[in-house]
């Protein structure tokens, strides 16, 4: 390389330095100490003792993990499509000219910019079943509503709900913006040639959306993944252990049972998982997303 | 701009990014000006009904030892160990910390504890109790120092008793009385509940003992727990709730439920520890406290907490010291016993009997007398999951989900493989 090249290099490094600094600091340095440790056995207040793959070992053969596993993707399952069709429907709702358009854009958006912690212990609340606000409501209407959150097959869908309330507001932000990049001439000339508002949609809008679509399924699955905070809050991974997600277990790993190494190589097998599925994800983009 | 400056600028920014964020790190404890002891101490059983009394002790110490400034760190139980655990892991330990009996063993074995029977060799042993002394001896050494005790008893509330006109509890109830009185008082309607015990692994361990069983094999390696004795604990706390006693849906999740339900007047009868005495002072009826009933036969929880000094602490001598102080001092236990805090470890009976000037409640000789027959929490290494497993069973048992025999084999074959 010449001094330019050189030069520009420098230049280039510098910019990059303010991210790649906390990068460095917060996300690279304490990911290699997890694989460190993931390979020890560490009670956090003890030596760390040399275990090689163990804990890896226990954890594929452990049935809690597996649960764990199948809690989470049991979540994912519910959540994405109830968070997509339902911001899709608000984005396409509020794409339209109608009075008090950015007020209500507004009101769904607040609750993504509301602390977990709030919204969970309000969730807690509304679906309390003895006296919550919802099973209230189905009582007026002569349905006697279920244990919710006490109840193991209703913890579950408890969770989902609250969390679809929360981000409904991101992912109908995400799809407006996509929805009015979308050029008018497009939709102008379906309907002159004739089509119906439900082949335009299917056949226009869907298709021409799809990048927007990839992109917060892509986010969607990543936050599902990693679905920790409501939980802890509303069920603490109960009752019975219903709702232990994968991220509630490496917790509970950690700070309750002092096994901060099986702890850090359930992270790392979470770490691939999350990796092979947005690999797939990407490869997979090629034959349904539409760019331009 | 020239580029030259564009560098130096996103530089400069760096730099100060940088130096944002070393300014958040953690202090460590040093020697300060005028060559003051910085003496940190992490404690979960002050706050926050006796953060002053805490402070009285702690003022008595400084003036004694001028070189010491000692700093005090509270943390609510539920989160305590989970912060320590994290300051040990993260190299930034306090010098003097409290532990309980459950978790001694756990923190004694990992190597984190200071040999205060070394740090104190010569120093006379003979102020505290020799049984509180020995439940934090580990392999031969003292690696903490009995501060305090508490024991549970049945706190009740006398005119919801009078009102229903049902006879107060005495010290000869049993299981049959206390149940026949809890379901007098209950008065849904109102919102009254006749009983409170948590059906958690704390409780079973004690019922079962009641019931006149074990809970670990003699040679502690197997559960013994799943036994007609067992069967029985088990029944009787699960069969009080939704009877007797608010359901978990009807508890809904809120921070100290049973401690606010006792003070709006509208529970009956609560099975708790002492140190709630001087939080219940200024409740608008009449209350006191009784000994368990029991079954076969008493039995009354006990639980023992210490003050241990971290392995790294640079002031060794100063940690005792404090440790020391804050467990055999005079001041310590008088302000105890005078606060109603927890009871001082301490062989006097003459210092103990003055915890029975307070005259609220009445009968707090019932304290000493649950003191006659003691249920030690088993203690194992993997204390927290044993613990997790018995709770998360007797939960199952509670929400109808499984029969309690059921539970109870589940748990016992859960604690099994975590003992193998």
């Amino acid at each position: 390389m010449n001094r330019r090249g050189w030069r520009y290099a420098l230049t280039v490094a510098v910019f990059l330095l303010p991210s790649l600094v906390p990068l460095t600091l917060y996300t690279l340095i304490p990911m290699a100490g997890s694989l460190w440790t993931s390979l020890h056995e560490w009670d956090l207040i003890s030596e760390m003792r040399w275990v090689g793959l163990d804990n890896y070992a226990e954890l594929i053969g452990d049935p809690g993990t597996r649960a764990a596993f199948l809690h989470t993707l049991s979540f994912i399952a519910g959540y994405l499509p109830l968070v997509y069709v339902g911001g899709l429907g608000l984005a396409v709702l509020l794409n339209r000219p109608m009075r008090g358009r950015s007020l209500l854009r507004g009101v769904y958006f607040l609750p993504v910019i509301t602390s977990w912690v709030v919204v969970a212990l309000m969730w807690k609340w509304l679906l309390n079943p003895a006296g919550g606000i919802v099973n209230w409501a189905l009582g007026l209407i002569g349905v006697s509503g279920p244990g919710w959150w006490t109840d193991p097959a209703w913890a579950m869908p408890s969770i989902i709900i609250a969390t679809a309330w929360k981000d409904l507001g991101f992912v109908m932000i995400i799809l407006l913006a996509g929805l009015q990049a979308i050029p008018r001439e497009y939709q102008e000339a379906a309907m002159v040639d004739g089509a119906t508002a439900w082949r335009r949609f299917r056949h226009i809008t869907l298709p021409l959306l799809s990048p927007s679509t990839f992109f917060v399924i892509v986010i969607s699955l990543i936050n599902g993944f990693q679905v920790f905070d409501q939980v802890q809050i509303m069920t603490g991974g109960g009752p019975g252990g219903a709702t232990q997600v994968v991220v509630s277990q490496i917790y509970d790993l950690t700070f309750r049972y002092g096994r901060a190494g099986a702890a850090s190589a359930l992270s790392w097998l979470l770490f691939a998982l999350v990796l092979l599925v947005t690999i797939v994800q990407i490869r997979g983009q090629r034959r349904w997303v539409t760019y331009g | 701009m020239t580029r030259h400056r564009t560098i130096a600028t996103a530089a400069v920014a760096v730099a100060l990014l940088a130096s944002a964020c070393s300014q958040g790190s953690a202090t460590r404890s040093a020697t300060g000006e005028d060559g003051k002891v910085t003496l940190r101490y992490f404690t979960f059983s002050a706050a926050p009904d006796h953060l002053k009394d805490l402070e009285t002790i702690e003022k008595a110490f400084e003036k004694e030892n001028p070189k010491v400034d000692v700093v005090v760190e509270t943390s609510p139980f539920d989160e305590y160990f989970t912060k320590l655990q994290t300051s040990i892991a993260g190299g930034t330990a306090p010098d003097t910390f409290e532990l309980n009996y459950e978790n001694f063993v756990t923190y004694a074995d990992s190597g984190t504890l200071l040999d205060l029977g070394a740090a104190g060799a010569g120093d006379d042993t003979s102020v505290y109790s020799p049984a509180s002394l020995d439940a934090f001896k580990h392999g031969g050494k003292q690696y903490a120092l009995p501060a305090s005790f508490s024991t549970v008893v049945l706190f009740y509330n006398k005119d919801l008793f009078d009102k229903a006109g049902v006879a107060p509890p005495t010290a000869d109830w049993t299981w049959a009385e206390e149940q026949e009185a809890a379901r007098k008082l209950t008065d849904k309607k109102n919102g009254v509940y006749g009983d409170f015990q948590p059906v958690t692994f704390f409780e079973f361990y004690k019922t079962l003992k009641q019931a006149g069983g074990e809970f670990l094999s003699a040679d502690g390696k197997k559960a013994a727990f799943d036994s007609p004795q067992g069967l029985k604990a088990a029944r009787w706390l699960v069969d009080k709730v939704g009877t007797t006693m608010p359901t978990e849906a009807e508890i809904g999740g809120t921070a100290d439920y049973d401690t606010n339900l006792f003070k709006s007047g509208k529970l009956a009868m609560w099975h708790n520890g002492i140190w709630q005495f001087a939080g219940l002072k200024d409740v608008p009826f009449e209350w006191d406290v009784v000994v368990e009933p029991g079954d076969a036969s008493k039995a009354s929880a006990v639980f023992y907490n210490a003050v241990a000094a971290s392995a790294t602490t640079r002031h060794g001598k100063e940690a005792y010291a404090w440790a020391r102080f804050l467990s055999a001092s005079d001041v310590a236990a008088t302000t105890r016993i005078a606060s109603s805090w927890e009871l001082p470890p301490v062989s006097d009976q003459q210092v103990l009997s003055g915890y029975l000037k307070d005259p609220k409640p009445a009968n707090r000789q019932a304290v000493f007398d649950s003191l006659e027959s003691i249920a030690l929490p088993p203690v194992v290494k993997r204390q927290q999951e044993m613990q997790d497993v018995v709770t998360e069973q007797l939960g199952e048992a509670v929400a109808g989900r499984v029969a309690v025999e059921e539970a109870l084999k589940t748990a016992a074959a859960d604690v099994d493989a975590l003992l193998s």
